[in-house]
């Protein structure tokens, strides 16, 4: 019998912690595949961050360093520092790129750091139970805004694509969405090409990926992806905001 | 000697890394210790190694946590404030096992303080200004010789260990100079086998971790380090005594100060008066057997530092209450002048009284 779908080598064979309906194992099974397809897996270091995804080292089958919240793009620069031939990428989610860790992406953007970064954007802090994040879009429910993010109390949303945009060092940057089949192909291509940047020496590399929290949105997995469709999408435009070759 | 050279201290701290091996530095400025990164951001290049500035304390401490995870010699140096930013990443390392120098040139605080020398980072240093039981051994070098050196072994310390190290100097060890005589180049070795290459081969991936989520194995882990620190007390615990042999009164301090606390030794020695010094050079783990040894036969310790009272805490651990241990000290970038040194001495002397 000819198997016509299969587990990514590059993830492991367990269950992970992700909360039923989560598009975070979606965004695992992406990446493990793009390792896979560029034959990464010997080379490949990744970093988990500290959020939802800190358990990201127990799910991919590549040598793994868990990071500091936020700290994620500083531990990469190491790393890539010490083995510039290995392929390093961070794995983040958007309480700890956009808010306590903003300062290490950005700094790690402009000093174009040959790395890939996975940028999960949920716009919720999931794994703390669902507080304000940076990206929590206004208007939008959460435990730290329960009557919705104020602009006025706690300002608007960040846009990270479009923030680093303007930084030099940016070889490739792209904001995808998982909320249905061709978001998701979508996504596969951006962090194929996020990685490939990586390989060819371009510099620094980032995939948005708007991602759902049904758990900490209070809904159904099938209306939480709906509701990235309708609100994230909105506020969040997809697209590649930088390729290789534009930034210089 | 030829291979003597004069070299200011925080150049010679570089150095003295190179030598050991290190090739990834990564810094951010902070005055008084700005010439190591100045000197590393050239000298690193020489040998095939890496200067990174930082965009801040805290991505530099986690750069070498990264760098260290991968296996190499890593290093970063700060001052007083810009070490207690680093502290998160030196908690982590603890926890991570990673191994890695951290060197501190203490200028004065707390807040931003000053950038004259100071000592009152002794507790941070020592207790672990980061959080969760872990420990870090603590070298405080007296001269430039010395802090080459214990740099040098610094690197071998938290390899040997997987553990960070850290070197404590202060404004005046960073700025002055005294002829140094350096060790040989180490071979830059293979990263270790745990260390995150990338597998290349390996059937198993690699981690680098502090996270234990089941209470019973995140204790399990603090015994394995706890298990560590204990080798570390047993084997890494190293001091310095002068003149105590026949000492009535003894003088504890530490790093420039003890060199202060020398001159008054010798000048008191001149005067007739039997006084001795016991320097610690690792402040942890923190000397306990020349308190052992001298209590039975000294009629009292008088600590000097460039603080309000830090060391003399750990001087009172050990001398157990056996003997009174009374404490002198400058702070906020003042330097203690040897002849107030003496003149505390004589005032301990006098209310103690001698047993002999």
């Amino acid at each position: 019998m000819k198997a016509v779908y299969e587990k990514p080598k590059s993830l492991t064979d367990v269950v992970t912690h992700y909360c039923p309906g989560c598009t975070h194992g979606v965004a695992h099974r992406l990446v493990a595949e793009v390792i896979d397809d560029l034959k990464l897996e010997d080379r490949a270091v990744g970093i988990a961050s500290v959020g939802c995804s800190v358990f990201a080292y127990d799910y991919f089958e590549v040598d793994f360093q868990q990071a500091a919240h936020g700290r994620a793009p500083a531990v990469a620069t190491g790393i890539k520092r010490v083995h510039p031939d290995s392929v390093v990428f961070t794995y983040q989610g958007d309480g700890d790129l956009a808010s306590i860790g903003a300062a290490e992406i950005v700094h790690a953007a402009m000093r174009g750091e040959n790395i890939t970064v996975v940028f999960i954007n949920n716009a919720i802090y999931g794994m703390t139970g669902g507080q304000m994040a940076p990206t929590t879009l206004v208007g939008q429910k959460a435990s730290t805004s329960p009557a919705g993010r104020d602009p006025d109390h706690s300002g608007s949303p960040i846009r990270v694509c479009e923030m680093l945009s303007t930084l030099p060092g940016v070889a490739y940057l792209a904001r995808v969405s998982c909320h249905d089949a061709r978001g998701i192909m979508s996504a596969k291509r951006s962090i194929g090409k996020a990685f490939q940047t990586q390989l060819d020496g371009e510099g620094f590399a980032l995939v948005e990926i708007l991602a759902n929290c049904p758990t900490n949105w209070g809904m159904s997995p099938v209306e939480s992806l709906e509701w990235v469709k309708e609100h994230m999408v909105r506020y969040y435009p997809l697209g590649e905001f930088c390729t290789p070759g534009e930034g210089e | 000697m030829s291979d003597l050279q004069l070299f200011k201290g925080n150049e010679a701290v570089g150095e003295a890394a190179v030598r050991a091996g290190c090739r990834h530095f990564f810094g951010y400025p902070i005055t008084p210790q700005n010439e190591l990164p100045e000197y590393m951001s050239w000298r690193l290049p020489e040998v095939g190694g890496v200067f990174l500035q930082a965009e801040s304390e805290v991505a530099a401490i986690n750069m070498v946590y990264g760098a260290g995870g991968a296996g190499a010699k890593a290093m970063t140096s700060s001052s007083s404030p810009g070490i207690s930013l680093k502290q998160e990443g030196i908690s982590f390392l603890a926890g991570a096992e990673i191994p890695g120098v951290i060197v501190n040139m203490v200028r004065g605080g707390p807040g931003l303080g000053g950038i004259q020398p100071a000592q009152s980072d002794y507790f941070q240093a020592t207790r672990g200004g980061g959080h969760g039981d872990y420990r870090t051994v603590v070298l405080g070098p007296a001269s430039l010789q010395e802090l080459v050196d214990m740099t040098y072994e610094a690197f071998q310390i938290a390899d040997r260990y997987r553990n960070p190290v850290m070197v404590v100097g202060d404004g005046v060890m960073g700025q002055m100079m005294e002829p140094v005589v350096f060790p040989d180049m180490a071979e830059v070795t293979d990263p270790p086998d745990w260390a995150t290459t990338g597998k290349r081969g390996r059937d198993n991936f690699n981690l680098i971790n502090s996270l234990y989520l089941d209470p019973e194995e995140l204790w399990e882990h603090n015994r394995k380090l706890n298990d560590k620190y204990r080798q570390m007390t047993e084997k890494e615990v190293r001091w310095e005594t002068r003149a105590t042999d026949d000492a009535d009164f003894a003088f504890v301090a530490y790093g420039t100060t003890a060199r202060i606390v020398q001159k008054a030794v010798e000048q008191m020695r001149e005067d007739g008066h039997a006084v001795g010094l016991v320097r610690p050079q690792t402040l942890w783990p923190f000397p306990q057997e020349p308190f052992d040894e001298l209590s039975d036969r000294v009629d009292g310790f008088l600590t000097v530092e460039m603080s309000l009272g830090q060391m003399v805490e750990d001087v009172r651990l050990a001398v157990q209450g056996r003997v009174p241990v009374q404490f002198y000290g400058t702070t906020g970038g003042v330097m203690p002048d040897y002849r107030d040194i003496i003149s505390a001495m004589e005032e301990m002397m006098r209310k103690v009284g001698g047993r002999r």
